[in-house]
Order: structure tokens, then sequence, then C-alpha cells
């Protein structure tokens, strides 16, 4: 079992964002949350990248309790996320930005770096080497040096999963991965999730609403709405799952 | 008491010209200590220099700072909009520096004081002798909220103000004119300050440092919670009465900085102050 | 146009760009050694150009790197001077342990102030610092048995092993010694994960923490080292000013400190030392020019008509005479800059250098920033 919510609820003042929600993944598949706008897909996210807390329920990853674990330790456990408006370090180069994907291995020696060991050096060129074969996979090579503000949205949303990918991690979160991307780039999508899970051997979580990238890609899809779960299966199954339609098209 | 209550109303209009402008457009306006030193000297110049009556000269050297803080925003401030609020800090930093500057050369950098009708009258109240200066101090900040709040109540204004902090561009396609709203806020913003130099002038005399009071405004606004009005007036008071006890039971000096403590201490616990509320980024 | 080719990561990794940068900066090292033959008798002045520069260097790793505005960075030079005088005078120790010491004191307080930081963002943050300083610099004031209060401290010149260094062109090499150790430092803390992570946190918090970066760890740390630069910058202006007083160490101070950041230009070490050359050079220009510019300018308009050219210069010598002048003057000047420069002198030189390098395809929006609008946006 990868990831496990048991039961997970957040209000935010008034408002119950989620409710009762349960669902497992196992490990290697690629896992999709769908839902209309403001059903608590992000929600989920947030609480598993422990940016807010649940008021109720539990996460268990990998056996262990992460409920009530601080925000910076989720990286080092192995979950690594992207974020639906693309949370980049705008005056950084992508170098620099992918670099800081490594900083979940690399534990800072502050003496050690203030006098730039070589240890320190040998350390860098590690990262390096680690961060030029996320390049390559993702074939970001031309735009390696160029900041992030001269780069268009496509190529961005790249970088945030390149970014996510450099922590090496088991889990990787991806929200909305196909937002503002054309038909091509929404297929090299699509080929680039498969690659993750068959090469790299990543369990996927996605959030997403382009339903012909949802079916071609998905294992198992859960169906949100208002906070609470709809149903779980098949994308076919879902798809075709009464309520599903209710609460997209209306009844 | 009175003395405390009357320098608490000060810092809380001081502080009210602060949240103002960041309710409405999010700077945080760091001369706002010196438009104050300016309305209290453009005062002292009609009164002393052209000899015209106190209550003209007042709302003369209101209408005057109101319509500087007016185009002030609309020649320099509006063009650091969308700029990370670090630019526009600095900014206000260096008007601030260069309004005392101007003051200096043209009024010059030596203390003077202001004649008004309240001046070194008093009366005998329930056996407690009450000075005029701080009672028109008291009265004068309780007018001009009750002004304000009627303003902001009861007329569109304050609902466009607010859209137009929110998000400038989504206002614009709306209708409202958003330049014409900030210019507004930063003119009564601005009268408020020029008000409050003005009521203060009797206390604590004329000069071109009058403007540090504006730092204990800051703590005056924090911890009344900087998005809100009665809040700021609150903390204001609060912190007024809070010097005024420390100067009396307090080692020398802490009175001092008092204002400041407080001001850290709110916003190492509860860093929304009293009233006001917390923002955070929706990812 | 120029290209670099890069043939190994070691390249990217290292100090200079490549081999004729790093030329360049020799010669300038060169140059700077002759200085005490050339110019002995500003030797001083620019002395005071190298300390603002450590502290230059100080506020741009908290400000410029971090996003960490500090408006009370002069009480950290304040700690670090009074500390330093103390150690040396009072308890005797020897000059480079009490340096040592007075970083770490500085250092210290450093993480106290960072403590409410952790908790606080953006204008808060600034005006929390700003709060700070009025306390330290009250505290100074008050503790009369470390530091003298109001009556002021005389400081000795400075006995390094046994050395005394009274001479100008002694304690001219030691701050440049200074300010380099300080550059190279910071640039090695900048090109590791802990100069990264700074950099993060400043754009963006979230997304710094979900890659792994302990906020609460990098910003103390950038609070301690950012004081304990200017910790060793104080003990330095101690000597150079010679006679320490609780009223040198003022909110005006830290906004020349700031003004140093952005006319330097945000986010670059050469930055720091252009906005430090610039605040420190300040004072000596506008002297000169109040010399000389009323004189001037009345034998310019003295042209057209004498009795209007003695009328300019009687306005404008006396004009210029005016004692409060010189804080306006830095106000106009921030103010131009952030209006018409927001990149800095340094943000300048790269459009100059960008555009030459890529003449004649050189974009203007190639430093275009972009402008957040919408309020959600702007929060960290």
């Amino acid at each position: 079992m990868m990831l496990e919510a048991r039961d997970l609820s957040i209000n935010f003042g008034g408002i119950r964002a989620l409710d009762g929600v349960s669902f497992a993944m196992a490990p290697g598949e690629v896992f999709t949350i769908i839902g209309p706008n403001g059903a608590g897909k992000t929600t989920i996210f947030n609480l598993i990248s422990r940016i807010y807390d649940p008021t109720q329920g539990r996460l268990i990853f990998r056996g262990q309790d992460i409920t009530r674990v601080p925000p910076h330790e989720i990286a080092r456990l192995g979950i690594a996320r992207t974020f639906q408006n693309i949370e980049l370090f705008a005056h950084a180069s992508v170098l620099q930005n992918l670099l800081l994907g490594r900083h979940a291995h690399a534990r800072g020696h502050f003496g050690e770096e203030l006098l730039f060991l070589p240890r320190v050096r040998a350390r860098e060129l590690a990262h390096r080497e680690a961060v030029e074969k996320v390049i390559d996979f993702l074939d970001l090579q031309a735009h390696r040096d160029s900041f992030v503000v001269n780069l268009p949205y496509g190529v961005r949303k790249v970088v945030e999963m390149a970014r996510a990918l450099c922590t090496e991690p088991t889990l990787l979160l991806l929200d909305e991965p196909s937002s503002g991307l054309s038909v091509e780039e929404t297929e090299d999508m699509a080929f680039w999730i498969q690659d993750i899970r068959t090469l790299l051997g990543i369990t996927v979580l996605m959030v997403e609403h382009d339903m012909s990238l949802v079916s071609a890609v998905s294992d198992r899809v859960l169906a949100l709405d208002y906070g609470r779960v709809l149903t779980l299966g098949t994308p076919r199954e879902v798809q075709e799952h009464p309520e599903v339609v209710k609460a997209y098209l209306g009844a | 008491m009175l003395n405390g209550l009357a320098v608490g109303c000060i810092y809380g209009l001081v502080a009210l010209g602060f949240v103002l402008i960041y309710k409405a457009t999010e700077l945080v306006n760091f001369a706002q200590g010196d438009l104050m030193m300016l309305g209290a000297f453009t005062c002292y110049m009609f009164v002393v220099w052209y000899g015209l009556g106190y209550w003209v000269a007042f709302a003369l050297a209101v209408a005057i700072v109101a319509l500087f803080g007016a185009g002030l925003d609309s020649a320099i401030l509006r063009r650091v909009l969308g700029q990370p609020q670090f630019a526009v800090v600095m900014l206000t930093i260096g008007l601030g520096a260069m309004f005392r500057s101007f003051a200096s050369i043209v009024w010059g950098s030596e203390i003077y004081t202001l004649p008004t009708p309240f001046s070194a009258k008093a009366t005998r109240l329930a056996g407690v002798t009450v000075s005029h200066e701080y009672v028109s101090i008291i009265a004068g900040t309780i007018l001009l909220c009750a002004a304000l709040y009627a303003f902001f109540t009861f007329t569109r204004v304050g609902v466009a103000m607010q859209a137009a902090s929110q998000n400038q561009l989504a206002a614009y396609y709306m209708g409202i004119p958003v330049k014409l709203m900030f210019s507004l806020i930063w003119a009564i913003s601005a009268g408020v300050a020029a008000i409050a130099g003005i009521l203060l002038a009797p206390v604590s005399l004329i000069d071109i440092n009058l403007g540090f009071i504006g730092l204990k405004a800051f703590a005056a606004a924090v911890l009344g919670g900087f998005g809100s009005i009665p809040g700021a007036l609150a903390g204001g008071v609060t912190i007024g009465l809070i010097e005024l006890f420390s100067g009396a039971y307090l080692p020398q000096g802490v009175k001092d900085v008092a204002a400041y403590v407080v001001l850290l201490l709110v916003l190492a616990v509860r860093p929304q102050g009293m009233f006001g509320s917390v923002a955070r980024k929706k990812v | 146009m120029r290209f670099v080719f890069k043939t190994t990561y070691r390249q990217d990794l290292g100090l200079f760009r490549d081999g004729a940068q790093r030329n360049w900066y020799v010669v300038l090292g060169l140059a700077m050694l002759v200085v005490p033959v050339l110019v002995p008798s500003y030797l001083v002045d620019i002395s005071l150009v190298f300390i603002y520069g450590l502290c230059g260097l100080s506020l741009m790793v908290l400000a410029g790197y971090t996003g960490l505005v500090s408006l009370g960075h002069a009480a950290f030079l304040g700690i670090g001077a009074y500390a330093h005088v103390y150690f040396v005078q009072d308890w005797g120790l020897p000059w480079v342990i009490s340096v040592a010491l007075a970083a770490a004191v500085s250092a210290g307080v450093g993480v106290l102030v960072g403590l409410p930081a952790l908790r606080m963002t953006g204008v808060y943050l600034t005006i929390a610092t700003l709060a700070f300083a009025l306390i330290i610099q009250e505290v100074l004031t008050r503790w009369e048995r470390v530091t003298h209060g109001l009556k002021g401290r005389p400081v000795d010149k400075p006995v390094i092993f046994g050395v005394s260094l009274a001479h100008d062109a002694a304690f001219y090499f030691l701050c440049l010694a200074a300010l380099i150790g300080g550059l190279w430092l910071t640039a090695n803390l900048l090109r590791s994960p802990t100069g990264r992570a700074w950099v993060a946190i400043r754009d963006s918090e979230i997304a710094a923490q979900s890659m792994g970066v302990n906020l609460a760890r990098y910003k103390t740390l950038a609070f301690a080292y950012s004081a304990a630069l200017m910790g060793v910058a104080g003990a330095l202006f101690a000597h150079k000013v010679g006679f320490l007083a609780p009223d040198i160490f003022s909110v005006l101070l830290s906004i020349q400190f700031l003004l140093m950041v952005v006319v330097g230009g945000l986010g670059s070490l050469h930055g720091a030392v252009f906005g430090a050359a610039f605040v420190a050079m300040l004072p000596v220009l506008i002297s000169e020019a109040r010399d000389r510019v009323p004189a001037w300018a009345g034998q310019v308009i003295a042209l057209a008509g004498k009795d209007a050219g003695h009328a300019t210069f009687l306005g404008l010598d006396r004009f210029v005479k005016q004692p409060g002048l010189e804080p306006g003057l830095f106000g106009l000047i921030l103010v131009l800059f952030i209006l018409f420069e927001p990149l800095g002198v340094y943000g300048r030189w790269r459009k100059i250098q960008v555009y030459f390098s890529t003449f004649p395809l050189y974009k203007r929006a190639t430093f275009r920033r972009q402008k957040t609008y919408m309020r959600s946006e702007r929060l960290r």
C-alpha cells in the first residue's frame, strides 16, 4: 500500500472542503482524482504536502503515519508534487530550480559550504549529474540556463515536473499537468507520465480535468464532488457512473 | 490619564491613515508620519506667517496636504503598482526623507509652537484639571472617526475601494475608476495625517522630527490588526495607555521603547492583532 | 557576440564564468593593491567604502537573496562595534578573538531577531526589524557599563598580533582583506545548497518547503550569517570612526544600507559593492558639489547677465548650505532609483553588457520583471 487516506476531512471556516474521503493506492499505479471545480482535489494534495492540517482522518504513506509530519520532511520521505499555478522560482534559471529539487538529498553543512571544501564540490557535481539525467529524460536541454520568467507556459509546466522528479520520489503528485497545454503538449505529457511509471517506477497520483488524458494513462480513478467520494474504479467505470455524470452535467 | 488617552488618540489617527492606505492599495506608507509633520507645519505657516485664523488655517492645511497626498499617488505611487512590496516600502521611506528635508529648508530646523484657541487653557472638572489641548485631541479624533465611519458605511465608495485592493485589473473591468479610488484614499489618508499633526502640535511642539511618531503608530496599527479601521484606533489608545503606565511604574527608558516591545510581542504571538485577519496564498 | 564554451560541470561551479573574467578580477585586485601609493589622502574614505561593502553584503544576503527585508541592520553594526571595543579594551582580548566574539554576539542577536521572523512575512517583518533596531539602540544607550551610554567611547587603533595598524595604509589593507574574505565566503554559500535554499525562500516559500527546505533553519541561518558579517564590519567601523556613540547607529544609517542594496541592485554581490561605493562616496560628492556648484552655476548664468548670475550664485549658495539637505538627497536618489532603475547600478551595467554582447539583437524586454496585480499572487 503506497498511500492510504482514511476518513480525511478538513474545514475552512464554515466550509467542509473534504468530508470523509478514503482511498488507497497500490505501488506503481497511476491514480487520478477527478471532479468539478471546488470538489476538494487540490485540497487533498495540500493535505499530503502538509500545507494544511486535516480536522479529521489520517494519511499513511508506506506504513508511516504522515498526518502531522512537518512540511519540509515530506520530500525526504519520497513524496514530490507539482502545483496547479506553477510555483517555480521565478528569478532563477531552470538549472537552479532543478538543483533545488535535489535539496531533499542535499543536507547542507553550513561550515563546509562556507569554505566550499572539496567534498562539497564533489557533492555539487553529483547533484548536477542527477539533474542532467532528468533534463535528458524530459528534453529540457535547450532551456537549461534560461530564466524561468522568460519561458513559455508549456515549458514551465515541464520544468515544474522536472523539479519534482529531481527529488527522486517514490510517489509523485501531479496537479493538473495538462491545464494550459496544447494538444501536442498534452500528448507529450501522457507519454511522460507513462514513462515515469514504467521506466522510473514512480507511483503517480494525479488531479486532472482532461478526460482523454485520464482514460489514456490512469489505472484507477476517484471521483469527488463537494468534498465527498462519489465512486472509485477504472476510468471506464467511473465515466459511466450515473452520479459522476450528474455532477458534471447536472441531472 | 487624559494625557495618555490623548497621545493614544494621535497614534490612533496616524495608524488610521496607515490602515486606510493598506486596505485600499496594500502599500504600507512609511511616510505617513512625515505627512503629519507637513500638515502641522503648513498650519503653522498659515497662522504665524500669514496671520490667518486658527480654524481657517486648519481647514486650508488639511486641504492642501490632502491634495498633496492625491498628487503623490497619481504622480509617483501609481508607477510602482504591481512591483514587489519591498520596492514600495523603499519608495515611501525615500519620500519621507525628502519631506523632512523640504520642511527643514522651507521652515527651518528649529522647534516651533502653534498658537491655538486651546493653548494653555484648562478647566477644573470633577476635581481634576483638564487641559483643553488634550480634550481637543480626543474630541477631534472622535468627530473624525465618526465622519469616516459614516463615509465608508453609507457610500458605495468603500466597497469599490475594497474591490480595487483585491484585484486591480478586475476592478478596472468592472468599471471602478481604480486610479481615482486610489487617489481618493491617499487624499483622505493624508488629510487624516494632517489633522493628527495639527491636533498634536500644541502638545508636542512642531519640528521636523515630528514624523517619528509614525513609528509608534505602526505599533498601534499592527496591534489593532493591519486591515481594521476601528482596530487602528483601539490599538492607538492602548499603546498610549501602555506608554503612560510604563513611564509611571517601569524603569526609565522603557517608556520610549514600550510601543516597540508591544509591536514585537503582537507580531510574534498574534500577527493579526486584535481585529485583523490572516491571509494566505492559495496553491 | 561572445559565447562561453563549457566542457565540464566544474566550469559551471566555479566562481568566475571563464578565464577572461577571472583575469579582469586579478587586474582589479592588483589595482587595489596599488591604490595606497596613488591616492594616500583618500585611504580612510576608501576604507570606509570597504567597510560599507561588508555591510551591503550582509544586507544583500538577507534582503536580496533571502527576501527578508531588514530596516534595522545598523543595530547589528552597533552591537558588533560596541562588543568588539568592550572585548579589546575592557577585557584585553587579542584583536582577532575579539572580532570573532563580536561577530558571534551579533549573530546571536540576529538569531533572536530572526525568531519572530519565522512567523511573519513581507512588510510585517520589516516593521519588526525596525522595532528591534529601536529597542537595541535604546539598550545601547542605557547599558552604560559596557557602552558608556551617551558619553561615548573612544576607540584605540587596532593592534593585531602585537603589530599596531595605526597607519592608514595598514588599515586600508585590513579592510580590503575583510571585504574580499566576506565576498569569497558569501559566494561559496551562494553556489551551494544553502544559497539555493535562500533564493527559494525568497521566490516561493511553499514550493521551497515541498522540496524539503526547512524554512525555520534557513531563515535563522540567513539572519545569523548576515548579522555576523555586520558584526565584523562593526568592529572595523569602530576603529575607523575612533569614537562610538549610540546615535551613530540610527534608523537613518539603516536606511542608507538599504539604499546601498537598492542602488547596487538586489540579488547580486557586485551590487552590494557598487551600492556601498555609491553610498560612501555620496557625502563626499555632496560636499564637493556644495562648494563648487553655486559658483559654477553663477558663472554660467552670468553669461546671460551679470546680475542674474550673481543672484543665482547667492540663491544656490544659500540653498546648498542648508543642513537638512543631505537626507533629502538620499531620499530623492532612492525614489529615482526605485522609479526608473529598480535593478540598480549593477542591473544597468548588466543591461549595457548584454546590449553590447547581443548587438544588434538586444531586446528591452529581457530584463522586464513581471508585475503582479493580484493580491493573492503577492502573498508568499
